[in-house]
């Protein structure tokens, strides 16, 4: 206990160095913690980009690539799936809701979805967040289109605006612009901070009748089209869709469901699961957590060393110290403690202020990030992870306290009570 | 205490001590003197227990230090030994007080030795017979020189240990100080009945002790 409070006295008698010290730690500590809070948030976010969905059903494929149209807007179907295979299972007994996407057409490079009344009243990221709108509503008729948030502002787009899609994915103005049948802007979705930002969403039937007259995927013959303001959503009779979400009544039912998907006939199709996806996904893409985590470690590694430096240059001009502890009684074992204790002491106040630091920023910033980036930090105790690093940093202090302490033991003995210096 | 045949090497070969017998008794202020570079320092640490005597007898109270574990004499030199250095005695981050109780704090033997008063009234007794008890709470940075000293002999003396030793306490100070110094320290140690061993130089203060040992007259290696 009294070399304890010697170490504590000596620290605080060298008020500058050690508080220099215990800051280096403290933002060796912060970044480490941080990079851990940051990586369990994106972890989240990203296992969140779509919540309350239990499956994800599209054409037979690779699981990824179901993932990444119908989640992600990224890449494209090989297949679509027959519309009475998605009333089959929108209309089974186990299936609580669905949501129905028919993709392919763009806009700018945006990705233009047709789906239902469904997508925004049904459809949950982020656990229970919905759809909202800035302005404007969902589309009631079929040449009505709700745009995202990204699409608004990267296009500047209006409510009112018309807007015409592209036949196919491309960026910029497309090859086939269905031109004849522009769609009004109706709502613009507010920002989720998910893929969800970056399409166009019009009415099933409106992706139906984009497409009307046209014949083995290309366009009707001049004057054979039928003019937009004879199509009727009641009349537009829909035969594809691309891919469907489905909400089942109980978790029971949701692998029951997906055999059954799965081995539907005779169409071929294919049930996935979000969150076993988005997992095997986040895996793949983990590489960059982990570069981070690395460089953080050397951070950390920077900060001791500062530590180590500090305490061993002082050695030199507390050998008289030394000398007085051994004349009144220390042994060479108790000036390594009281070495071993000052490092550890200055390790702890570190690790201390460096989780308070990340803690304190992490609660001021959340509300921004989260709006940002669609990075929802957590601010919960620290993961087994997070303590590991804790006390690794502890106890890192205390094996380089030993370094000076070992020089000092080695003065105390060749010293005796003169200074030879 | 007893010093039989001791010698002493800090390298192998280059012996600084060799000393057939030295005899203090209890109770003894004993002045030892020879110019720098005699040993002197190394007699203390012997006598001390900090260094080890390469062989001879080296007995203190009874006790062989040469015998005991490195870790045995330090609780040694803790509970029976009180020490004052020529200079820079005070631990610059403890107060006064702190760095006089410093000894009972390290060393249990040496708190019983207190017969029962707390820490603080046994620094302050002795304090205020060495003329320092308004400087308790002082920074010891602030202190003279002299009353520098006057600490690190109230901190020897705390506990009432049976041997003070004085390595050249005085040297720093003015006549006037030294004088009044070394009256302070021999009251307190006849108080205490300490045994008192003072080493120094400076051969002025010779007369004021009971005896005088000149080193290189005892010191074989020198």
């Amino acid at each position: 206990m009294l070399l304890l409070s010697l170490a504590y006295q000596s620290l605080r008698h060298r008020k500058l160095t050690s508080a220099l010290t215990v800051f280096s730690i403290a933002l060796s500590v912060a970044l480490l913690v941080g990079v851990e809070l940051v990586r369990m948030g994106a972890r989240e976010s990203f296992s969140h980009t779509i919540s309350q969905t239990d499956l994800i059903v599209g054409a037979r494929g690779g699981s990824l690539q179901l993932l990444l149209y119908a989640v992600f807007r990224m890449g494209s179907a090989t297949n679509n799936i027959t519309y009475e295979s998605y009333r089959q299972f929108a209309e089974h007994p186990a299936v609580e809701w669905t949501i129905p996407y028919s993709l392919g057409d763009s806009h700018r490079g945006f990705r233009v979805v047709g789906t239902t009344g469904d997508f925004y009243t049904r459809y949950r990221f982020r656990r229970d967040r919905r759809i909202e709108f800035t302005a404007g509503h969902a589309p009631e008729n079929v040449f009505q289109v709700a745009i995202g948030s990204d699409v608004a502002a990267a296009l500047g787009y209006r409510l009112g605006d018309a807007v015409t899609l592209t036949h196919g994915v491309s960026s910029g103005r497309g090859i086939l612009d269905h031109e004849d049948r522009p769609f009004k802007i109706c709502g613009i979705l507010q920002r989720t901070a998910t893929p969800v930002d970056r399409s166009l969403y019009v009415p099933l039937e409106g992706m139906e009748a984009m497409h009307l007259d046209w014949g083995d995927g290309a366009p009707p013959l001049p004057g054979e089209a039928t003019p937009a303001s004879k199509i009727h959503k009641e009349d537009m009779k829909i035969k594809q869709i691309t891919a469907f979400l489905l909400r089942a009544k109980s978790r029971i039912d949701t692998l029951r469901l997906q055999r059954e998907i799965n081995t539907n006939e005779p169409e071929a199709l294919m049930a996935v699961i979000p969150g076993v996806a988005l997992g095997e996904l986040w895996r793949t893409i983990g590489y960059a957590e982990d570069a981070l985590a690395v460089v953080t470690v050397f951070v950390l590694v920077v900060g001791l060393l500062g530590m180590l430096v500090s305490l061993y240059t002082s050695l030199n001009e507390r050998r008289r110290e030394m000398a007085i502890l051994r004349a009144i009684g220390a042994g060479p074992r108790n000036i390594v403690f009281l070495l071993v204790a000052e490092s550890g002491l200055l390790a702890l106040a570190g690790t201390v202020l460096g989780v308070a630091l990340v803690y304190g920023l992490t609660w001021l910033s959340q509300p921004a990030v989260e709006h940002h980036f669609g990075l929802f930090l957590p601010v919960v105790a620290p993961t087994p992870t997070g303590w590991a690093y804790m006390s690794a940093v502890v106890v890192a202090g205390l094996l380089i306290g030993f370094v000076p302490a070992v020089k000092a033991y080695r003065n105390a003995l060749a010293d005796g009570l003169g200074i030879r210096l | 205490m007893q010093l039989d045949v001791v010698r002493f090497a800090y390298r192998k070969g280059r012996e600084v001590l060799r000393i057939p017998n030295l005899t203090i008794s209890a109770g003894e202020r004993l002045f030892i003197f020879g110019p720098s570079g005699s040993g002197k320092t190394t007699l203390l640490g012997l006598l001390a227990g900090v260094l080890r005597a390469g062989s001879g007898a080296v007995t203190v109270l009874g006790r062989d230090l040469t015998a005991m574990k490195p870790a045995e004499r330090d609780a040694f030199r803790g509970a029976h030994i009180g020490y004052i250095f020529q200079l820079f005695n005070l631990i610059p981050y403890l107060d006064v007080l702190d760095n006089i109780v410093l000894p009972c704090r390290l060393s249990a033997e040496r708190r019983r030795r207190l017969n029962g008063a707390s820490l603080e009234a046994a620094a302050r007794r002795v304090a205020e017979h060495l003329g320092i008890g308004a400087l308790m709470r002082e920074n010891v940075a602030r202190l003279s020189v002299g009353q520098q000293q006057r600490v690190a002999a109230a901190r020897s003396l705390i506990g009432t240990p049976e041997i003070v030793i004085a390595d050249e306490p005085t040297s720093s100070l003015d006549h006037d100080h030294r004088e009044k110094f070394i009256e302070l320290l021999f009251s307190e140690c006849r108080e205490a009945g300490s045994t008192l061993i003072f080493v120094s130089h400076d051969r002025t203060l010779m007369p004021l002790f009971d005896r005088c040992v000149s080193l290189p007259d005892i010191n074989e290696a020198a």
